[in-house]
């Protein structure tokens, strides 16, 4: 390696011990506040609580929806449902005028406009305290309203109380890899909620104060990625988010790789573009460890994949230009010999331990987003899914978000 | 909630407890290193040994037969290997100055190994060829690299065949006597020596072969005329 991609291979390896060190020194110093509850949590008052399914040709998940709003522990007449149909070509209007006939329940059609358009049309039509909005393909824990609204309860300076998603019935090995990582991000939340820089508010039951609406605005269009914009605004408000991780929402994940990478080409280039519109926030001292911490990891994370990946390539592309060389200078050989194996040829060089050291820290993660959702410490194969699908797939929705955003190009919301 | 409070203390904290567990990474690599390069000092060992046990038996060839003479084939297996594992450390080792020393002395084993060698062949009449190949690491000389891809191949299909190599701009007065002896230019590199020709610049695969064919044949004949 030159010396400049020594320097910037060594300055992105310390960012990135940096950030996972500083996650578990987070843990340790915030470790005896994380509940796991059992059972049903109760309240002192039931506040009125909206809840905005959008849908977009969602006939197939939208009934189990809903019924898991209605089978919520929260007291049934403080609930009330906006359904919206955003356009569908399928029967999800059919399916949702079945669930006219409940009182709490109203139904909305509209023309197709995205998922930001049918949520403020839900926002339009809101007539209480709190609000949020569940995802067509996500199913509530019938105690997962009363415990978020347990938050709010003893900290009414909360803004936004997001769950924890966990995967729901994983068929693939795929599937398999994203509820390891889904495990992940219910450590990662809950790290950045106890610092104060949560920067997502995902659609499944984040459930907010009207307030944020009414003082900061609905839904933006926000390179449809409008749960990341709006948490973004509210951290520049000075409006805190928490994170209930014993609130549980179970959701469906992509079953393909190919819609795996689709999602996640959103995701990533949903947040980078986020990031760039509010990169004033970035290094101001108002903002808090949003802003030294939460937007500067995702800066470091995109960095790190972009050169690592691009090191990659540079080490395969050395590697086929010697094979070639090898061919060209004294033919194809099919009589190759099975290297020996001699340990004295591993390369034992920092970086083999700082990415033992790295691996570490991520299945740490994962298990204590584990006990987290379930209770108990624990690895399982899933863990390893996580690494293989994850470390060889996500460098490529990475570089290809990073490309769209240099090209500008946005990708298809489906 | 504050939402924007700061703890610098926990920034300072973390940075110095990354920044320990970076010098425990280099530390454990410094550690593994060094077993590493006295690994390579072992097998320097035992070849110093093996060649001074080689020069006592051919010292003493005047009262033993040659069938007693036994180290070559071994001692060829471990200059290979001390070869192999000193090229891995220069490419994945930091530590320059002792690299550099073990490489010098590799390179004064291999002279040794090719009189030696060279000797016990004139004297037995064992059917050795030898080639000295002198190449350089300055100035990317890819033909360098493709002309030691073609003498690994060589390697593989001639077992009596012994590949010296030598790296141009070693400090070392026996390299830089060869060099004068065989009158080998830096600007003519890759360069080799075969029964004392002289051979610059890439040569091929089929034009070496040829070549070492031949002397394994007039040395099948200098063999029969005895």
């Amino acid at each position: 390696m030159s010396t400049i991609s020594e320097v910037i291979f060594y300055v992105l390896t310390f960012l990135a011990v940096y950030v996972q060190v500083f996650f578990f020194v987070t843990f340790f110093e915030n470790n005896k506040k994380i509940q796991n509850r059992k059972g049903s949590t109760k309240l002192k008052k039931y506040k009125g609580v909206t809840i905005i399914v959008p849908a977009f040709n969602e006939e197939a998940t939208l009934c189990k929806t809903v019924r898991s709003i209605l089978n919520l522990n929260y007291q049934k007449d403080k609930i009330k449902i906006i359904l919206v149909n955003d356009g569908s070509k399928d029967n999800t209007l059919k399916m949702m005028n079945r669930f006219a006939k409940y009182p709490n329940i109203r139904v909305f059609n509209k023309e197709n406009g995205g998922k930001h358009t049918a949520l403020n049309l839900g926002l339009e039509n809101l007539e209480t305290e709190y609000v949020g909005c569940l995802d067509a393909d996500s199913i509530a824990d019938p105690d997962s309203l009363n415990r978020i609204m347990n938050v709010f309860e003893n900290d009414p300076t909360i803004m936004a109380v997001t769950p924890s998603i966990v995967v729901t019935e994983p068929k693939n090995l795929l599937q398999h890899a994203q509820r390891a990582e889904y495990f992940m991000m219910v450590f990662i939340k809950k790290m950045f909620g106890f610092m104060g820089g949560i920067h997502v508010t995902p659609g499944p039951l984040t459930i907010f104060n009207r307030k944020v609406f009414d003082n900061l605005g609905h839904y933006k269009e926000a390179h449809k990625t409008e749960d990341m914009e709006i948490a973004f605004r509210m951290q520049k408000n000075n409006y805190p988010i928490e994170q209930c991780n014993d609130a549980y929402v179970y959701t469906n994940t992509p079953p393909t790789v190919k819609k795996l990478f689709k999602q996640r080409l959103r995701w990533t280039y949903g947040g980078i573009n986020i990031m760039l519109d509010y990169k004033d926030m970035l290094f101001k001292k108002k903002y808090g460890n949003f802003s030294y911490f939460t937007i500067p990891t995702s800066v470091i994370s995109v960095f790190s994949i972009v050169f690592f990946v691009l090191k990659i390539i540079y080490d395969f592309g050395k590697f086929v230009a010697d094979q070639v060389l090898q061919i060209k200078t004294v033919g194809f050989s099919m009589s190759y010999t099975l290297p020996k194996i001699d340990l004295f040829f591993v390369d034992t060089g920092t970086f083999l331990f700082l990415s033992i050291l790295i691996y570490i820290f991520v299945i740490a993660s994962i298990m204590i987003g584990y006990k987290m959702v379930t209770g108990r410490y624990r690895i399982t194969k899933e863990f390893f899914y996580y690494f293989i699908f994850f470390v060889t797939i996500s460098p490529f929705w990475l570089s290809k978000a990073l490309y769209n955003t240099l090209t500008s190009r946005a990708p298809d919301w489906r | 909630m504050e939402n924007n409070k700061i703890d610098w203390k926990k920034y300072v904290i973390v940075f110095f407890i990354t920044s320990l567990l970076f010098i425990l990474a280099w530390y454990l690599s410094n550690y593994f290193s060094e077993k590493k390069l006295s690994q390579i000092k072992t097998i320097q060992n035992d070849i110093a040994l093996d060649i001074l046990s080689s020069e006592t038996q051919f010292s003493l060839l005047s009262e033993l037969s040659c069938k007693n003479i036994t180290a070559e084939s071994s001692l060829s297996k471990e200059l290979n290997e001390m070869g192999q594992k000193l090229e891995w450390g220069e490419d994945n080792i930091d530590d320059s100055s002792e690299l550099l020393y073990l490489r010098r002395y590799y390179s004064l084993l291999q002279i040794k190994d090719y009189l030696l060698l060279k000797n016990i062949s004139e004297r037995c009449g064992n059917k050795y060829a030898f080639i000295l190949y002198f190449y350089t690491d300055v100035d990317n000389c890819t033909e360098c690299k493709r002309q030691g891809i073609v003498l690994s191949s060589l390697r593989e299909k001639f077992p009596s065949l012994r590949v010296y190599s030598f790296d141009y701009s070693t400090n070392l007065s026996a390299i830089k006597s060869m060099l004068q002896i065989y009158k080998v230019e830096d600007t003519k590199l890759p360069a080799l020596v075969l029964d004392d020709e002289l051979l610059t610049g890439f040569r091929s695969i089929e034009e070496l072969e040829t070549k070492i064919e031949k002397s394994f044949a007039l040395k099948d004949e200098s063999k029969s005329k005895e």
